[in-house]
């Protein structure tokens, strides 16, 4: 007996699109597992999960509050992904936004509504857009790593946060508190049929729209796929890959940073320690899992977001810690990467000599 | 003073000094490792739990070494035999490393363990300066010595280390002279993964005796910036990661001396001292002082084989 593996003439289409789907269910069937070898039944579990999340109009609510920041953190990095840019740093740029809205907010003094949140928003993109352009020039200067970079730059911006609310920003009446003063309501998204979620939401849509608009309708959107799929190609082809880098890198650095204006203006209304669980994070596999599309995106983050509100109840029911859930997206991803495998190439196994 | 430093450097340069050397042996193959984070906590824990429940140190080490060995032969069949996204597959190693320890160290956390103790060297440790800071250490301390020296000898010196160099600058050169070259990534995967787990298991077995949950802290992926720094080659990793060993050991300093400084800020020493650090070395690179491995990050198809 024999194992034969040869290529596919071409990849199949039908098994390309499912795999994503099919790894998340073999990640849930050995996650259970896990869970079991950790004393915990996994069928109440995975149980516990679908209640939670989409069990109740609560429920609904606090999945798509979660699900805000992923769709801007996954649009942000599937964005770098369509040019083999490895963002790793949205969770990062998620704190600097924060941090740079809520410096508007405490600051600026604005009294005009409008006013404020197009101040906080520009802030937002702008000082995210930066943090990841660093790394961009870097790369496209001296093709310095931008894993590493963007990856270093999350704990540098998560200790600036830190200092911030532990020091010169921190709420005198907060009860020593590492927090800022709350918002006063000039500096507040709208909340959505009486629940935590926020305007912030529908903003995460327009933006998935536009950035879709942005890479199919537009030439910059063209050169950065052309970049992507063959960079020998487009240099050949007169395009500026290094200004394309530098350019993709702020503007995914923006839409993460935007995330963190969501989440100030819409839901915390403060600037406080640990302002994001690991979005940034999330939304690698986001990107990844919805191979690379906007709508994917929105798609996935979904998902995730019941994943997370379910997983607190895993904490509260279970007294799992928080961070399992990343090992589910681990496994998943291992089983994507496995499935692509099976989608470029075939595997037979056959009796006696090669045929 | 200089003596305490020194040896404050020494012992918090270790476990980034493993972490270095296993992934040099993964690059060496051609392969792109960014699991080194998980890897380290999957040590840490496992070399831990080892301990805990046998009494015996050896026991945790290898136990350490064993089960980072396997997680990263998922690294490796995925990227190996499957020609799976290195890139994607090492972070999702490092959140599945993340995830699983925080699951299986619950039970683990608060407990303690006697840790490795230290065990002067007779002549060696009564040198003057250099003696109590490098030969008045722990056993895991004078291994990574051993392996700095083994590691530099195996490429160099035999044959299979030749292979394995061959591979990882031009895997279908190699495969013509007649190399298995995914038998070799494969084992260069899961074995420099092993020496991976050793650098997590000193933070939990000798750096604090006890499992904290993330308590490697960025040391897995500052080893990943600190090959590049070191050319690929072991000394220099000895020497970027006692650089690196220094700083915390400074900042640990100023911290326990009551500077005004904010701890948060100087808590971000190492990532930006790491950021410059990769900057000059990829500098020197583009400029061809040194040079990475050819084939860094390429699955192999012999089909591709021109």
């Amino acid at each position: 007996m024999q194992i034969i593996v040869s290529r596919r003439e071409s990849s199949s289409a039908m098994f390309r699109a499912t795999a994503p789907f099919i790894s998340v269910l073999v990640a849930l069937f050995v996650a259970g597992f896990l869970l079991l070898a950790a004393g915990v039944n996994p069928a109440a579990a995975y149980r516990d999960i679908v209640y939670e999340a989409l069990g109740s109009g609560y429920g609904w609510s606090e999945t798509l509050v979660k699900t805000t920041p992923l769709i801007f953190a996954g649009l942000g990095v599937s964005l770098a992904f369509r040019m083999q840019i490895w963002n790793i740093g949205a969770e990062g740029q998620i704190y600097i936004g924060a941090m740079a809205a809520s410096g508007v907010a405490l600051f600026s003094g604005i009294e005009n509504h409008a006013l404020m949140l197009s101040a906080m928003f520009t802030a937002a993109a702008l000082c995210g857009g930066l943090w990841a352009g660093v790394a961009g020039v870097l790369r496209a200067k001296w093709q310095v790593n931008e894993v590493i970079i963007t990856l270093m730059m999350n704990y540098i911006a998560i200790l600036t946060v830190d200092y911030l609310v532990y020091g010169p920003w921190k709420d005198p009446k907060g009860f020593n508190f590492p927090l800022t003063a709350e918002f006063s309501d000039t500096a507040r998204l709208a909340e959505l049929f009486n629940t935590r979620l926020h305007t912030g939401f529908i903003l995460a849509l327009v933006c998935a729209l536009l950035l879709y608009l942005f890479i199919e309708r537009t030439v910059w959107g063209y050169q950065i796929k052309v970049i992507g799929s063959n960079i020998k190609a487009a240099q050949y082809a007169g395009m500026r890959t290094a200004t394309a880098v530098v350019l993709v890198l702020f503007l995914s650095g923006a839409i993460a940073g935007i995330a963190g204006f969501s989440e100030v203006a819409g839901l915390q209304h403060r600037l406080q320690h640990g302002i994001s669980p690991g979005y940034g994070f999330t939304a690698i596999i986001i990107a990844w899992l919805a191979r690379r599309s906007a709508v994917g995106v929105v798609i996935v983050a979904f998902l995730m977001g019941v994943l997370l509100v379910g997983g607190d109840s895993l904490q509260l029911n279970w007294q799992l810690p928080v961070a399992f859930v990343y090992a589910f997206q681990g496994l998943i991803l291992f089983f994507l990467l496995a499935a692509d495998f099976f989608v470029q190439y075939r595997v037979r196994l056959t009796n006696g000599g090669p045929s | 003073m200089i003596e305490i430093l020194l040896d404050a450097t020494v012992r918090a340069g270790t476990p980034i000094l493993f972490a270095t050397l296993g992934t040099i042996i993964n690059e060496r193959a051609g392969i792109i490792n960014l699991g080194i984070e998980g890897l380290m906590l999957i040590g840490a824990l496992s070399g831990f739990a080892g301990t805990y429940l046998s009494g015996s140190l050896l026991v945790g080490v290898i136990a350490a070494f064993c089960a980072t060995m396997l997680a990263g032969a998922i690294h490796a069949l995925i990227t190996v035999q499957l020609r799976g996204n290195q890139i994607v597959c090492g972070l999702a190693l490092t959140m599945f490393g993340i995830g699983i320890t925080a699951l299986f160290g619950r039970g683990m956390v608060g407990l303690t363990i006697d840790g490795f103790q230290r065990l002067a060297i007779p002549g060696l440790s009564q040198l003057p300066l250099v003696g109590k800071p490098f030969f008045n250490q722990d056993l895991l301390i004078y291994l990574s010595f051993v392996l700095v020296i083994a590691i530099s000898l195996f490429f160099y010196h035999t044959r299979w280390g030749l292979a394995l160099r061959a591979i990882g600058e031009n895997p279908a050169a190699a495969d013509t002279c007649g190399v298995a070259i995914n038998r070799y990534r494969f084992l260069a995967v899961t074995i420099g993964s092993g020496i991976v787990g050793i650098g997590g298991a000193y933070l939990s077995l000798v750096t604090t005796p006890m499992w904290i949950e993330n308590m490697t802290s960025g040391r897995g992926w500052i080893a990943v910036a600190l090959v590049i720094f070191a050319s690929w080659s072991s000394y220099r990793a000895l020497a970027g990661a006692y650089l690196f060993g220094g700083i915390t050991a400074m900042q640990l300093r100023f911290q326990a001396m009551g500077t005004t400084v904010s701890a948060h800020l100087l808590q971000m020493l190492p990532y930006i001292f790491t950021i410059l650090v990769l900057v000059i070395s990829t500098v020197r690179l583009q400029k061809g002082i040194s040079q990475q491995p050819e084939s860094l990050g390429k699955p192999y198809d012999r089909e591709d084989r021109k």
